[in-house]
């Protein structure tokens, strides 16, 4: 009995400090977003304008959509470092399949391209998935050999040049609004609902935060280990090729070179900084979005108040420390 | 004994207690290490050894009690500081640079230099002196990764007293090595007594620690036992000191039995399991468990009664040997198959193969379950809260409610979920690897009386125990197991803790006739 009363407490003499940071923990994400939005609405000449939130709404789904299936992969405890180069390797497809012959494409229509662009995501996703499901390779190790080598591959895809693009379509993806909205902007909040019901409400969303949580005793507890990571990274491969498509449509070209570049960084930092644990076990999937518009209405802060960029950069990173800081595991645990 | 002229022990520990959260590790533990002598620590898991381990090399730092060098106390706040006073450890696994040379290895961390480089040609020779005195043959300038587990072992061995080391701790050295380098191991550990080291030789394996030791200290629930010289105690004595009774109170038998019926065995078992063999692990266990049954699986850490359930679970693999359930066997050997087909298991380890710390109760009980929940890969929120009400209120689960997680419930509660997690399925047999280890005592009487009442309705069970006691009064049949084979069979009326302990010890002891006695 002596032992349980000195178990309480010790519990209670920790528990406060322990709250806050658990707070923290959850809600930070939020806390900093309001903060950057008032200090904008207060400081930022032409903030409070629908074009400020227009140029947002056009610049975040790549990231946004990117970053849902990097949160999921995140949930398991993996990482997928692919998601920049598989944007790389969808635009290429797409360009050799929609580009006409006289810029050495094939010519197809482009529901065809786009099925193929969304199809080689997949297969990424699906090697990235095997390999770490059944081969047991680090995630990192085995996302890592497609990141070094996707955009050789997009490279030779393309046959080593930007091609330009002029498909009607890619307009519409471009230009095209609902209500004032942009189309890309209610594809990615589409994707965004549809990756927070699937972690709510199905088998795979409980499955994917168990391995997490513990792996061995998700094993004992009879769920399919392999299938549901080759499902969750080939999720991730299927989201980074959609938001290939839609950087491509952007930029009016396929050019292997830039299209993704860092996104894997970009979309690691949104879900860290939205509040889930790189150890995996939990996705936030609100908190994921809350992170990704931050880091991105901060870069347009500081570049609005003609700040450096090198600065604006040790700002993010200053960002990601404190975020990856209140994670930590707390003493006590260890 | 080699070195009777100290008068002071190395080391000493005295009336060290150590708690972590509210449950109590090691309580008022002694321990004397005299220098030129190798002393066991013994004890089934959970007894306190690694804990006490951890407290004289400054891993953890003690609630009550000292540690005493050479008679004097001492703090060692970090691992670095025991080192300093010559207290070396070597793990199970062996905790060096498999890349770098075998020299390298011997001297890391404290290489010879020559105006300010590495001084390579002084190191290997001096290394290779080293493992001559040891007699272990290797070239020193070849990847210690090369090298087969227990030369490696040794090597780490040689690394530590070349340190000077006063006091080497071995935990569980041999756990991974074929019986010919265990020997070699042997060896090293008298050459280290020659030189008047203080060894600590913490084993399961009885056998070792007779062979190699001078003196034994028992550990039981973070309690000291016994301690005394190996000369004074006979392997039966030590058995029955590690698993829970004194040897005068033996013969009592079993008590009560839980009050149930003899078992009737029908024609068709529910589940046989037939020579199950893994090298090195297990060699040729067979079991047959009827419904309604319990089997009881007796012997002591690494005897294989945790891995013969894991076979039969399919989470390990065989090399040979079939497992049927009602007369079939399965397709698949993977728990999702077992599983489904109604073979559950509750693991060994709550908290590495057990729960999921911070998923919430009704995640972690109905894991499991997720297909007789979900349709089409949609949960069913309501299917979901039923089954974990119901299991909430049938086990008496304590928590704010079902949305609580299940790092934040006690051990007790925690093996409940787990339970919970199992009995969801409706299962037809139930594999229980130490359903009751450390949970509080209340806790255990309920999941003692829900084993009953669940062999009482039909369900097939097999139940892992490090206490006898708990075997005995729990189970219809008792398998004894040691190093991976099968002693015998026990039943009804011949289980008692005499005669399991008898079989463990073997009928080939030189004190047969003291236990007759």
């Amino acid at each position: 009995m002596t032992s349980t009363a000195a178990h309480t407490v010790g519990r209670s003499a920790t528990h406060g400090w322990e709250d806050i940071t658990s707070w923290v923990r959850q809600r930070g994400v939020y806390i900093a977003l309001a903060l950057v939005i008032l200090y904008n609405v207060i400081f930022t000449a032409h903030f409070n304008q629908w074009d400020t939130v227009q140029l947002l709404f056009a610049q975040m789904p790549p990231v946004l959509i990117v970053s849902m299936g990097m949160a999921l992969v995140i949930g398991t405890g993996g990482i997928d470092l692919s998601v920049g180069a598989t944007m790389a390797i969808a635009s290429a497809v797409l360009a050799k399949f929609v580009a006409p012959a006289s810029s050495h494409g094939l010519g197809s229509p482009i529901a065809l391209a786009i099925a193929m662009a969304l199809l080689a995501g997949l297969a990424v996703g699906v090697f990235n998935g095997t390999v770490v499901a059944v081969g047991r390779v680090q995630p990192i190790v085995a996302t890592l050999s497609l990141l070094v080598a996707g955009r050789g591959v997009a490279l030779v895809i393309t046959g080593g040049a930007l091609v330009e693009l002029f498909d009607p379509f890619l307009k519409v993806v471009r230009q095209g609004q609902v209500f004032g909205i942009a189309d890309v902007m209610i594809v990615a909040a589409a994707i965004a609902v549809v990756v927070s019901v699937l972690v709510r409400r199905t088998t795979l969303g409980y499955r994917l935060v168990a391995i997490g949580g513990n792996r061995r005793a998700a094993v004992l507890a009879g769920v399919p280990v392999r299938s549901t990571l080759i499902t969750v990274y080939a999720i991730s491969g299927v989201f980074a090729a959609v938001a290939g498509l839609i950087a491509t449509a952007r930029l009016r070209a396929s050019d292997p070179s830039y299209i993704g570049l860092l996104m894997e960084l970009s979309a690691i930092t949104a879900v860290v900084v939205g509040g889930t644990p790189l150890k995996g076990g939990q996705v936030r999937v609100l908190g994921t979005v809350a992170g990704a518009v931050l880091m991105q209405l901060l870069q347009t802060t500081l570049l609005a108040h003609n700040i450096p960029n090198s600065v604006s950069e040790m700002v993010e990173a200053l960002i990601i420390v404190a975020a990856v800081y209140i994670q930590r595991p707390s003493r006590s645990a260890a | 004994m080699a070195n009777g002229v100290s008068a002071t022990p190395t080391l000493s520990v005295r009336q060290a207690t150590k708690q972590f959260g509210g449950s109590l590790a090691l309580c008022d533990v002694d321990l004397d290490l005299w220098p030129g002598e190798a002393h066991a620590l013994v004890g089934e898991n959970g007894a306190g050894k690694s804990t006490l381990i951890k407290l004289i090399t400054g891993v953890h730092q003690p609630d009550g009690g000292e540690v005493l060098h050479h008679g004097e106390v001492v703090h060692f706040p970090t691992p670095r500081d025991a080192q300093l006073h010559g207290i070396q450890t070597i793990y199970q696994e062996v905790h060096l640079a498999p890349q770098l040379s075998i020299a390298r290895n011997v001297f890391l961390g404290r290489e010879p230099t020559r105006f300010g480089s590495l001084d390579l040609k002084r190191m290997n020779r001096e290394a290779a002196a080293l493992l001559g005195r040891y007699g272990i043959v290797a070239d020193v300038r070849r990847p210690l990764g090369g090298l087969s587990l227990g030369v490696q072992q040794m090597i780490a061995v040689v690394r530590a007293v070349s340190t000077d080391a006063s006091v080497v701790i071995m935990d569980e050295p041999t756990s991974s090595l074929e019986p010919r380098e265990v020997d070699k191991l042997l060896e090293v550990v008298g050459l280290l007594k020659q030189q008047g080291v203080a060894v600590v030789y913490v084993s399961h394996k009885l056998e070792e620690v007779f062979r190699a030791c001078d003196k034994i200290t028992v550990l039981r629930d973070g309690r000291l036992v016994w301690t005394g010289a190996v000369t004074d105690t006979t392997r039966r004595q030590l058995i029955s000191r590690m698993l829970g009774r004194d040897p005068g109170e033996l013969g009592n038998g079993k008590i009560t039995h839980l009050g149930r019926a003899p078992v009737e065995r029908g024609e068709v078992p529910v589940l046989a399991a037939q020579h199950l063999t893994r090298r090195f692990v297990l060699d040729d266990i067979s079991l047959l468990l009827h419904p309604g049954e319990v089997v009881g699986l007796a012997g002591l850490l690494g005897s294989g009664r945790s891995e013969t359930a894991k076979a039969i679970f399919g989470a390990l693999a065989l090399d040979s040997g079939t497992v049927e359930f009602c007369g079939k066997r399965f397709p698949r050997s993977t728990p999702a198959s077992r599983l489904h087909s109604g073979v559950a298991m509750l693991p060994e380890d709550r908290k590495v193969e057990g729960i999921i710390p911070e998923l919430s109760i009704r995640d972690n009980i109905g894991l499991a379950a997720l297909p007789m929940l979900s349709r089409r890969g949609f949960v069913s929120r309501r299917k979901q809260a039923e089954i974990v009400d119901t299991f909430i209120t049938r086990l008496h689960i304590k928590a704010t409610g079902p949305e609580q997680k299940v790092a934040e419930l006690s051990g007790g509660n925690q093996q409940k979920v787990l339970l919970a997690r199992m009995l969801c399925l409706s299962p037809k047999v139930l594999l229980l690897d130490e359903p009751t280890r450390g949970i509080d005592v209340g806790a255990k009487a309920e999941v003692q009386a829900l084993i009953a009442d669940l062999a009482a309705k039909g369900l097939g069970v097999v139940l892992i125990s490090s206490e006898l006691e708990e075997i005995v009064e729990g189970s219809d049949t008792v398998l004894v197991l040691r190093d991976g084979t099968a002693l015998g069979t026990l039943f009804g009326d011949e289980i008692d803790e005499s005669a399991i302990m008898t079989m463990i010890a073997g009928a080939a002891e030189h004190d047969t006739a003291e236990l007759i006695a």
